[in-house]
């Protein structure tokens, strides 16, 4: 039963038409005869068939279930799964095998989802082509010749070939919504801190977030509400409550009103024509269900990606400065201490891990500090202000996901600033702290498109009702890839 | 700061010293951990995967080390500041297992406080200081790395991570002390303070209080600083004199010579009593401190700091002052009887069982003489021991009374130490009632009369030290128990017929 949606396959499982296990079983099925897409660097049969096997217990007892209960699901491999390894995708973790549980593995197994594996990714998450992974690069499941998007590059093939109904990945500068715009599934970055970061590995903690891969916004909606909520554990995580989110899906927009920020829709746009095109037709199809467009400015959004790359490669020189071969993973054998940190880093890193951390060591320097972190700590508060101003007047704002379709694999991974530039509309959702969702909204050179919208702090409702409320209309998020490799 | 008249331990320089001091701040658990803070352990036992710094984990701040802190900020006369922020201190070394410290940087728990220091010596004139207070901020401590085999059990090197993450304070004194033993007084002054409010053990054989001292000379009279040398990790009270002592002498030799100090970190070598190099200072570490984004900044409202305030305790200096005051104890008793809040506690408590004020002096005595030199034998600290306040005041009663007298009550206290007991029931089981059977003590100062047959005319002709003397031999006889006042009045009357 591929390309069934959560909704679908607890529907099923509520008429007894099938069990966990047999769901677990089919999608590892799926996920074995689709090896050749890279999607997972790892399936956990034994672990994903006894989760399923307590799931329909659960139900022959009679208990009440989540609506997660029995559905397979897949992670990013790098959140913690107690007793799993977790590798990033990077040779530094080699042998790693978390001690601990983190807390949204915890919560979907609390709300009894299989989880199915763990998925390919850029290194440490930083990329947005999963092309630097340790392990190969995962194929788009609509041109196996392109990337899927990155860094949860894998979770959203994994979506989009119909393995999974969902995932979970993590999003810094637009890891979940770049991938999922580009291989034409659902992709939600909440809101800093409503989703714990208690067992997701840190790129860089201020911006980092983890957050759902699905078809639909409703399943979209089911995942964000297992995982989402206070973590004690996670210092940065907001104590409010989390809301039902399905039950905002009503399918209406009328009044909405939707911020066009001009920054993103000008002439001189780095947006694809085409690209342009498709994202337009989609706002024009939500103003005919009721919803209000209105040009906005965010002034400083053209400063983000630079701010961005700061911030992030300083936050992530010290997040990786403790796989350093002491306690845990890789470590190079070696005369002298230095001699073992050196070797151990320098095997155990990636081309592009090295080099966002030593442009993060530079920009946290002696001398720098103020001329580049402290100046786009400052900018950084300036674009937050800009959303606050934007939202007064509107409800969400809307872009392109991501300025181009999936490109070709290694077209990109000789040129790091244009890569860098893949970013240019999703990071500032992660500097500004706000929500954000990519859906699919069409095709361009028969490649998916996505359409961005983002939302006041805490507000993802909004979010998935628009989203959800574009999908009652459309059918894109239905169209299948033709071939799957 | 410092305006108090300075004495100069060497004559061509004047030495400046300030001191950075770490203590482990009293908590039950870690600075960002639910780990355990226990010494002694088997290493590694007392970790949390945040202590290892394992990938995916979060720091939350443990708020009983931050009310510690405050505590400990507001008895040294600091600001404490409404608002705080952790920044990471980022170097490599296998016992940080991040690779970065959680340190307080540019904006620090407190600044701006200070702390009176009672200076040694100078004889009659006892003397004392303002020493500022630049900052106190907290951080994490790190683990120990183990080289050597014998401790370790193997060869090569080891890390123990039982240590990180245990919540330390950093006092920041200004560059205000102006001899080696200034700097142990203020220490001593320090960990006073600390042990008063509770923050912190101040331990140095556990490693609970550790201490930097940047030391430099300049020529007498001048304002500005010399270049100054880090003397690191001095772990005992004796070592910090001593290797300043020795660095000062180092110094001075460079600048009698007519060289100049280079600015360095110096490491204390104790068994020869010298100083030396460990680095220049040239290539100067950077830290790349930054905020860390794991944390939240620490905002500590007005009302917050105001509690912490009100529920200190009295400190040792008003202490101190109070007892002379109220319980008209002389400067020395009143310096003794609070040396520590334990002390000064079991003092008062027994005051007040004794009957109050009109008796503090005699308490004072008795702990001043016995209890403390009892104490003293045994290596104890009165709050370690079964001696209650009550018991102390119920013996000085009885003496007082007359049921005992102070010479074989005197023993007791030993005793109440370390077994506990009531004073009335231990006199009558040892048979110490003082004895005023006239039959008996006549008896026994007619025995010292015909021993002592010279004394006996000394007396007769007018001299008091004789009778002191025969008095004396009836107390041997009586193992100290004789009622004293009748013992003298039989002496008199067999010896002067009065």
């Amino acid at each position: 039963m591929p390309f069934e949606s959560v909704v679908e396959l607890r529907a099923a499982l509520d008429a007894g038409r099938t069990c966990a296990l047999e769901l677990a079983e089919a999608a590892l099925a799926r996920a074995e005869a689709a090896r050749g897409l890279g999607a997972f660097l790892r399936l956990r049969p034994e672990g994903a068939r006894a989760e399923a096997a307590e799931s329909d217990a659960r139900r022959a007892r009679g208990e009440r279930l989540s609506p997660l209960d029995g559905v397979p699901l897949a992670i990013k491999d790098n959140l913690i799964q107690e007793g799993e390894p977790c590798g990033c995708a990077s040779r530094i973790l080699e042998g790693f095998v978390a001690p601990y549980q983190g807390t949204p593995v915890a919560r979907l197994l609390a709300a009894g989802a299989v989880i199915l594996g763990r998925t390919n990714m850029d290194e440490f998450a930083m990329g947005s082509s999963t092309e630097n992974s340790a392990r190969g690069p995962t194929r788009n499941p609509w041109d196996a010749e392109r990337v899927p998007g990155g860094s949860s590059g894998g979770s959203a093939a994994a979506v989009a070939v119909g393995i999974v109904p969902g995932a979970l990945g993590s999003d810094t500068g637009g890891s979940i919504r770049q991938p999922a715009s580009l291989s034409g599934v659902v992709g939600l970055k909440p809101t800093y801190g409503r989703v714990s970061r208690y067992g997701l590995v840190a790129f860089a903690s201020s911006l980092d977030q983890v957050g759902p891969l699905a078809r639909s916004a409703l399943d979209c909606a089911l995942l964000l509400e297992a995982i989402a909520g206070h973590d004690p554990a996670d210092s940065t995580s907001l104590p409010d409550p989390v809301p039902r989110y399905r039950d905002a899906l009503s399918g209406d927009v009328r009044g909405l009103r939707i911020g066009l920020p001009r920054e993103f829709f000008e002439e001189r746009s780095a947006a694809d024509p085409a690209v342009l095109a498709c994202v337009r037709e989609a706002l024009g199809e939500l103003e005919r269900a009721g919803a209000e467009l209105r040009a906005v400015g965010l002034p400083h959004a053209q400063h983000a990606i630079a701010t961005y790359y700061l911030i992030a490669t300083a936050e992530a020189s010290s997040n990786l400065a403790r796989y350093d071969g002491v306690r845990f993973g890789r470590r190079a054998a070696a005369a002298s201490l230095g001699e073992m940190y050196r070797r151990t880093r320098s095997q155990g890193f990636g081309p592009e891990v090295k080099r966002r951390i030593l442009l993060g060591t530079y920009v946290l320097s002696a001398g720098y500090y103020d001329a580049y972190y402290r100046k786009a700590m400052k900018i950084r508060t300036l674009l937050r202000r800009d959303f606050e101003a934007a939202f007064a007047d509107c409800d969400v704002l809307a872009s392109p996901t991501s300025p181009e379709v999936a490109f070709r694999i290694g077209e990109k991974s000789k040129d790091p600033l244009r890569m860098y530039l893949s970013d240019i509309y999703t990071v500032s959702a992660n500097l500004a702290g706000v929500p954000a969702i990519s859906l699919p909204c069409g095709f361009a050179h028969a490649l998916p498109v996505g359409l961005q919208l983002l939302g006041r702090p805490l507000d993802e409702a909004t979010l998935l009702r628009a989203a959800d409320a574009y999908q009652r209309r459309t059918d894109w998020h239905l169209r299948r890839p033709g071939a799957a490799p | 700061m410092s305006a108090a008249p300075i004495r100069d331990v060497h004559p061509r320089y004047e030495v400046v010293i300030g001191l950075e001091v770490h203590v482990h701040l009293c908590t039950e658990s870690k600075l960002f951990s639910p780990a355990p803070v226990r010494y002694g352990d088997a290493p590694n036992h007392d970790v949390h995967p945040v202590d290892l710094g394992l990938p995916g984990v979060l720091p939350v701040l443990n708020r009983r080390a931050v009310e510690l802190a405050v505590r400990a900020a507001l008895a040294t006369h600091c600001t404490v500041h409404p608002r705080s922020v952790f920044a990471r201190k980022n170097y490599f070394y296998p016992d940080l297992p991040k690779g970065y410290q959680i340190s307080q940087y540019e904006e620090p728990l407190a600044t701006g406080g200070w702390l009176d220091v009672e200076l040694p010596g100078g004889g009659a004139e006892a003397r004392s200081a303002r020493v500022g207070l630049t900052r106190i901020h907290i951080e994490e401590d790190a683990g120990k790395s183990i080289h050597d085999a014998a401790i370790a059990g193997r060869e090569g090197s080891h890390v123990d991570l039982n240590r990180a993450g245990v919540p330390l304070l950093e006092i920041v004194s200004e560059p205000d002390l102006r001899s080696p033993e200034e700097a142990g007084a203020y220490l001593r002054a320090l960990r006073q303070v600390l042990r008063y409010t509770g923050a912190s053990d101040a331990d140095m054989e556990k490693g609970q209080l550790r201490c930097d001292a940047n030391v430099s000379l300049r020529p007498p009279g001048s304002t500005r600083l010399g270049t100054r040398t880090e003397l690191k990790n001095l772990n005992s009270f004796r070592f910090v004199e001593e290797a300043l002592r020795a660095e000062i002498a180092r110094q001075s030799a460079i600048l009698d010579a007519g060289g100049s100090v280079q600015q360095a970190t110096m490491h204390y070598d104790a068994a020869r009593g010298t100083t030396r190099v460990m680095r220049l200072k040239e290539n100067a570490d950077d830290y790349r401190y930054f905020p860390d984004p794991d944390l939240i900044p620490l905002e500590l409202g007005a009302d917050a700091i105001e509690a912490v305030r009100r529920a200190l305790p009295e400190l040792p200096e008003r202490r101190r002052a109070r007892f002379e005051r109220e319980l008209g104890l002389s400067a020395y008793d009143a310096r003794i009887l609070t040396e520590s809040r334990a002390l000064a506690d079991f003092f008062e408590a027994a005051v007040a069982r004794a009957g109050g004020a009109a008796h503090a002096k005699r308490v004072a005595n008795w702990i001043a003489r016995d209890v403390l030199q009892a104490l003293g034998e045994r290596g104890v600290e009165i709050d370690a021991t079964r001696l209650e306040p009550a018991a102390l005041a119920a013996l000085i009663r009885l003496v007082d009374a007359g049921t005992a007298t102070a010479a074989s009550a005197r023993p007791l206290v030993a005793e109440l130490i370390e077994r506990g007991g009531d004073p009335a029931e231990l006199i009558r089981e040892r048979g110490l009632e003082t004895v005023s059977d006239a039959a008996v003590l006549e008896r026994a100062a007619d025995a010292a009369i015909a021993a002592h047959p010279e004394v006996a005319a000394q007396v007769r002709g007018g001299e008091e030290k004789g009778l002191n003397f025969l008095m004396g031999q009836v107390m041997k006889q009586t193992k100290g128990k004789a009622n004293p006042r009748q013992v003298r009045e039989i002496l008199a009357r067999r010896l002067r017929g009065a």
